[in-house]
């Protein structure tokens, strides 16, 4: 993979569009530079607030498409919910508006040198970077296959784009507002009995990566998670963003999410203890007796 | 469409040779630097990240994260909460320790050509001392600024920083242990009634300079589980919300101690908040937070400051530091 070559650069981006999805909001930025060496997987860190913000950080957000061609000179697409000041600000920014954009970021999914079989699970808005994914992997010949989830419709990410892209599109909610009523760890052994699936790719929040985990686990699969812990610089400079996660050598350690991730193998993340520090974590205190 | 519409943004060069109008070199406590801005211990790593996005050798120096003498793996997340204009951060120390710095941080610095003051921390006295004196002669570190103040300790009787006899004992063990063409910086917590009291008991035991101001430790609660935000209950609140914080206890100490180089930090995310250190009597400046919404921020600053000073008539920055004092009835000259 070409992950190695990409490095990211900072430019001075500014917004094409953005229009409501559901209970999200999707955004085209005008990048030039970011959009052609991304990998799906991988992430840009936002500027927000305009000058002189009290916002001092960045936004991560992961990429949903890129277009490295046409007059732009390079697009980015993200997609988002309102959490706080950040993201409220963004929401409503029109086009034109200048946007400090750091990209491509971060390590993008491992792609398969054969041609396998992928289920992709996305819970929320957390299906976006997946789409991307999808497309690679049909280009190199993988069958793909879809398991999103949402806590209500409304809050279900591309079933229309995975429609057109997979061979089978599972849709779970919480309300039952939309598809199976539970979640997406309830469809997702059939799918993978279906499909004859060789690889899961998830991305949604933690508890939903948790439980994907396990299923693929006990099934002896692989999974490409990737995670969204909070940031703060999305370069690798604060270590706010870490998570435990055990090496080949068995080795936990306290990981950079925004550079060694933001995907990982499934069964390295030490699920259980995020947001601890697990008392055999590399360099962990040690405790006085 | 033009095509500099959508230009991508550059980094100002090192130096521009193609104006020599005045003179951008610091000289702290005997070492020269070729302009006044360094990053922040912990806000930079070890520079390799930040070269992306500029030449880190360009900088006066890069300040490195705090390095101990075993790997550690720092406190719990989440670490970080965003304030008004500014953050709070529960890191713990996070690090490699010191063989793994001595192996592979300090050694890239040194090649790409850059400066590198290197930050140290420790538990005990012993722990600094140890640390000095593996550092002794390393390639490529022009000084060495000791945290005796990092908040995010589980004891706050543990911040040597606040109690004038611990700093000095620290700061006195450091010195004695490393080269004396390497200068040893203290580095300050504001959190102290009398910062001159803390910042003289280092000069006299050694000092050759002061890094100020740590962060402030601060708290923040999450109104919705009702609990408090960090896992470390309390952190560091740093950015732009503490600069005022950052030019008193700069103020302050240049006042008493007009002869002590002082590296300020503190809020700094523009040339003129870098000035404003600068007159207060820093002689160089490093940015720290403002690197995480702006990854160019140092590179930002220098070429900023530049102006600023220029602006302002200053032929170098020697003239600028602590000119704010000029007309106090402390300034006797
Ligand atoms: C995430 C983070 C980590 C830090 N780590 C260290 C550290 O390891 N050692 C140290 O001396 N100061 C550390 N600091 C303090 C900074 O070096 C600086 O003194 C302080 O943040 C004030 O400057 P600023 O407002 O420009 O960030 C850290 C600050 C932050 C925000
Ligand atoms: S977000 Fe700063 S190190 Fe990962």
């Amino acid at each position: 993979m070409s992950d190695a070559a990409s490095r990211p650069v900072q430019v001075r981006g500014e917004v094409l569009s953005t229009r409501r999805v559901g209970a999200y909001h999707h955004m085209s930025l005008v990048a030039p530079g970011v959009a052609d060496p991304t990998r799906p997987g991988q992430f840009v860190a936002l500027a927000v607030g305009g000058a002189d913000t009290g916002l001092v950080l960045r936004r991560a957000f992961s990429i949903y498409r890129v277009n490295s061609r046409g007059v732009y000179g390079g697009t980015v697409e993200i997609v988002f919910a309102v959490h706080g000041a950040g993201t409220a600000w963004l929401a409503q920014q029109p086009p034109h508006t200048p946007i400090d954009v750091v990209g491509p970021l971060g390590k993008p999914f491992a792609l398969p040198r054969e041609p396998v079989s992928a289920t992709l699970v996305g819970g929320g808005y957390g299906s976006a970077p997946l789409f991307g994914l999808a497309e690679a992997l049909r280009s190199r010949g993988c069958r793909v296959d879809f398991v999103l989830g949402a806590a209500s419709e409304d809050r279900l990410f591309g079933a229309l784009d995975a429609k057109r892209m997979a061979s089978t599109v599972a849709i779970t909610t919480d309300d039952g507002s939309s598809g199976l009523r539970g979640r997406v760890t309830d469809a997702l052994p059939q799918v993978m009995d279906r499909a004859g699936t060789e690889v899961v790719y998830a991305c949604g929040p933690m508890a939903m990566l948790r439980a994907v985990s396990e299923v693929t686990r006990d099934r002896g699969v692989t999974a490409q998670c990737l995670v969204e812990e909070s940031m703060a610089c999305g370069i690798g400079v604060c270590m706010t963003c870490v998570l435990p996660v055990r090496d080949d050598d068995g080795v936990t350690r306290m990981v950079r999410s925004c550079v060694e991730g933001p995907v990982f193998r499934g069964e390295q993340v030490r699920w259980d203890d995020i947001g601890t520090v697990p008392a055999d974590t590399y360099g962990a205190p040690v405790v006085a007796h | 469409m033009s095509e500099g519409r959508f230009s991508v943004r550059t980094v100002p060069a090192p130096d521009r040779q193609d104006e020599p109008r005045y003179d951008f070199r610091t000289n702290l406590a005997g070492v020269d630097l070729p302009n006044p801005v360094l990053t922040a211990s912990g806000c930079a790593a070890a520079g390799r990240e930040l070269e992306q996005f500029f030449d880190v050798a360009a900088l006066g120096a890069v300040v490195t994260k705090s390095i101990m003498l075993e790997p550690r793996s720092g406190r719990a997340t989440p670490r970080m909460a965003e304030t008004a204009s500014g953050m709070l951060n529960s890191i713990g120390l996070q690090g490699p320790g010191i063989d793994h710095f001595l192996e592979h941080d300090l050694p890239w610095l040194h090649e790409r050509g850059a400066r590198a003051v290197v930050s140290i921390a420790g538990g005990s006295v012993e722990e600094f001392a140890a640390l000095a004196g593996r550092l002794r002669g390393a390639p490529g570190m022009v000084a060495l600024e000791v945290n005796i103040s990092c908040p995010n300790v589980a004891n706050r009787g543990l911040v040597f920083a606040c109690d004038p006899g611990a700093a000095a004992a620290v700061v006195s063990a450091v010195r004695d242990r490393t080269s004396p063409s390497v200068p040893v910086f203290a580095k300050l917590s504001p959190d102290v009634t009398d910062i001159v009291a803390i910042a003289r008991s280092c000069v006299d035991a050694g000092a050759d300079g002061l890094s100020m101001i740590n962060t402030l430790l601060g708290m923040a609660l999450d109104l919705d589980t009702m609990r408090p935000v960090l896992a470390g209950v309390t952190g560091g609140l740093s950015g732009p919300a503490i600069k005022p914080v950052a030019v008193r206890c700069i103020w302050q100490v240049h006042a008493a101690l007009p002869d002590v180089p002082i590296i300020g930090m503190g809020g700094v995310r523009s040339g003129l908040d870098a000035l404003e250190l600068v007159l207060a009597g820093a002689s160089a400046v490093s940015v720290g937070t403002a690197v995480f919404g702006d990854p160019g921020a140092p590179a930002r600053v220098l070429s900023e400051l530049r102006d600023a000073l220029a602006h302002r008539g200053f032929a170098k920055i020697a003239d600028a530091v602590g000119f704010a004092h000029r007309d106090m009835p402390h300034r006797k000259d």
